[in-house]
């Protein structure tokens, strides 16, 4: 019983008996605390935002929703918001989002994977160490000037081979998103591709495969999970791009799977009604926040699949 | 068949197969080539479209509706004043959030969580981040379409390139430096701030501005939280103007950046004004290359000086 009631006193002991190390120590170990918390409030930030992305999501489509019923958001083949006869159908910017996706996807799943391809198992030294900060400063140009480039360069060039396309159409927005895109795509691949490891390429090899066989038959299957990982990456950069689309395929929506006419994809409708000045708390307003529910939902989707691909072919060295 | 005839055939299969090496070698080398045929012919109808129209008045005027007298002055003015408000907001909450996953984290339910956040919120189209910004910082805090909401939506856009840099560069150091620091009785920020983070500045200084390279050409996010595209005035410079301004009244100003800037121009129908928005596009890509070329340069320096 003493030895409890002495460190009970403890705490009762005037202050001038701590000793000045002990005091230190104290002072020291809540400023640590103090540090940890704040620290893990910046990592919580993060958390916070997904959390504000779903929930003002959520909260203006559901106003949205009261409006427009979800049968005809999905269904209706018009989507004129801002007319005064307006439809709500959502198919429209979906497919206009779908075809210039496919082109630019068209584009960037081929050469992404043949240059990843190359880099990893072909290049010379030299050539990696120059081609690699080179994709990456393709990647880094902003999508506004691709969108310049599509609608001044890209587009008039397309028309001197086909003379009727129109000044804005997705296909040209599609191949220059295309080439935007690559460098996610090899990158990732790339990498997927380094970390396999040397033994199987050096077992490959001992039975006699050229460079060519490994890397098709030994390295891309066994590197598939990153590969799916990077076309993944790749979707989702297609059908979130924005400003390439707005400047290049035009802003009119309209239901087509022809490329070669012009389109608004969902992105584009939102830079359309954010350009002029929608009162905030209007149907407009609101239809933007759905538009955008359905986008993050399309990538989510997409996500998904991108992960349960992965688990399923995922290979453990 | 005779033993010459058969290591002939052989032969012959091994040069055929080895065809195939070398047939590869050239697509992939021709594939690259479609990335540096695209950026040449790109980066060269810029500067044949913009370069005529660069000139001290192009950087010193605002734009205007005559198209030889507009220039980019309220534009890169207003890029600069948002880029202050990115990187205040970026590198703090992405270096501790950093920090605090490799440092600090519990293996938990709850470290899971960010973790995993991080990696999704990176895939969220950019667009969505100017929904979030619109709904919650333009209307529901009320900050308007200001410089404020602009850096803070690019700010929350990169902190997961900020994250990401910052754990890379932190797991490259030994655990023998920190083993160092505690056998000396640091506690565990002594060893943050005196050992990690100058060892793996380089690093995230690397994140940093690769991460600011993106914001400064983002367009999407800022179009959406409504900011407005012809802006022919700056921000009151603190303690200008009549009455004063407070030092920190122009984060509350009406703005406009470069990317919207060329936007406006490229969206006109006459070459006039596409010829700016060719001179604005100049400016915005020699701007983000330069700052990717400098991440890069820091990198290679890195990987080459540090050998731990």
């Amino acid at each position: 019983m003493t030895s409890i009631s002495q460190a009970d006193r403890i705490d009762a002991v005037p202050e001038k008996f701590v000793s000045d190390r002990l005091a230190r120590r104290q002072v020291r170990h809540a400023k640590e605390r103090v540090i940890e918390s704040i620290l893990f409030l910046a990592a919580f930030v993060s958390v916070a935002t997904t959390v504000g992305i779903v929930v003002i999501l959520l909260k203006e489509s559901l106003d949205f929703f009261q409006h427009v019923s979800l049968w005809d958001f999905l269904t209706d083949t018009q989507w004129t918001p801002l007319f005064a006869d307006a439809h709500y159908g959502i198919v429209p910017l979906l497919s206009g989002t779908l075809v210039s996706s496919a082109v630019a996807l068209l584009v960037a799943i081929p050469l992404g994977t043949i240059i990843a391809i190359y880099l990893s198992e072909f290049a010379p030294f030299t050539v990696r160490e120059v081609a690699k900060p080179f994709l990456e400063m393709l990647g880094g140009v902003p999508t506004i000037v691709y969108g310049y480039f599509a609608l001044l360069f890209v587009t008039p060039l397309l028309q001197m081979l086909y003379p009727e396309l129109p000044g804005f159409n997705l296909l040209s927005a599609g191949l220059v998103m295309g080439i935007m895109i690559i460098p996610y795509v090899s990158s990732v691949s790339e990498d997927a591709m380094r970390a396999v490891p040397m033994a199987l390429r050096e077992g490959s090899y001992a039975m006699g495969a050229t460079r060519f066989q490994t890397a098709i038959r030994v390295v891309t299957p066994a590197a598939f999970s990153g590969l799916a990982a990077a076309y993944i990456l790749g979707i989702s950069r297609a059908v979130g791009e924005t400003m390439i689309l707005a400047v290049a395929a035009g802003m009119q929506p309209n239901l087509t799977w022809n490329p070669l006419e012009p389109a608004a994809t969902i992105t584009a409708y939102i830079v359309q009604v954010a350009l002029g000045d929608l009162p905030h708390g209007s149907i407009g307003y609101q239809s933007i926040f759905a538009a955008g529910l359905t986008l993050a939902l399309v990538t989510l989707l997409f996500n998904v699949f991108g992960h349960l691909l992965r688990k399923r072919y995922r290979q453990v060295y | 068949m005779s033993e010459a005839a058969k290591v002939r055939e052989i032969r012959a299969l091994i040069a055929a197969h080895k065809r195939w090496d070398l047939v590869f070698a050239m697509l992939g080398l021709l594939a690259l080539m479609v990335g540096v045929l695209t950026f040449a012919a790109l980066f060269g109808q810029m500067a044949l479209e913009g370069a005529p129209r660069l000139s001290w008045d192009f950087f010193t005027h605002f734009p205007s509706r005559k198209p030889d007298q507009a220039g980019i002055l309220s534009a890169w003015v207003g890029s600069t004043l948002v880029m202050i408000v990115t990187a205040a907001t970026a590198v703090p909450l992405g270096v501790g959030a950093g920090v605090y996953l490799e440092e600090y984290a519990p293996r938990n339910w709850m470290t899971d969580l960010i973790e995993i956040n991080v990696t999704n919120l990176a895939g969220v189209p950019s667009i969505v981040y100017g929904l979030l910004a619109l709904g919650l910082f333009v209307y529901q805090f009320g900050f308007g379409q200001s410089i404020l909401t602009a850096g803070l939506t690019l700010g929350l856009l990169i902190l997961p390139v900020v994250i990401v840099a910052t754990r890379e560069a932190i797991r490259a150091i030994p655990a023998a430096i920190r083993e160092g620091a505690y056998a000396l009785g640091a506690s565990k920020w002594q060893t943050t701030s005196d050992h990690i983070l100058p060892y793996s500045l380089a690093g995230i200084m690397t994140g940093v501005i690769i991460g600011m390279a993106r914001a400064i050409g983002e367009t999407a996010p800022v179009i959406t939280i409504g900011a407005l595209t012809f802006i022919a005035f700056l921000p009151a410079a603190p303690f200008t103007g009549d009455p004063p301004a407070g030092l920190f009244e122009w984060i509350l100003s009406p703005f406009t950046v470069m990317p919207i800037q060329m936007f406006n121009w490229t969206s006109r129908p006459e070459a006039a004004f596409q010829h700016n928005a060719a001179a604005a596009g100049l400016v915005l890509v020699v701007m983000t290359l330069s700052m990717n070329a400098l991440a890069i340069y820091i990198r290679y320096r890195l990987r080459k000086n540090i050998k731990w």
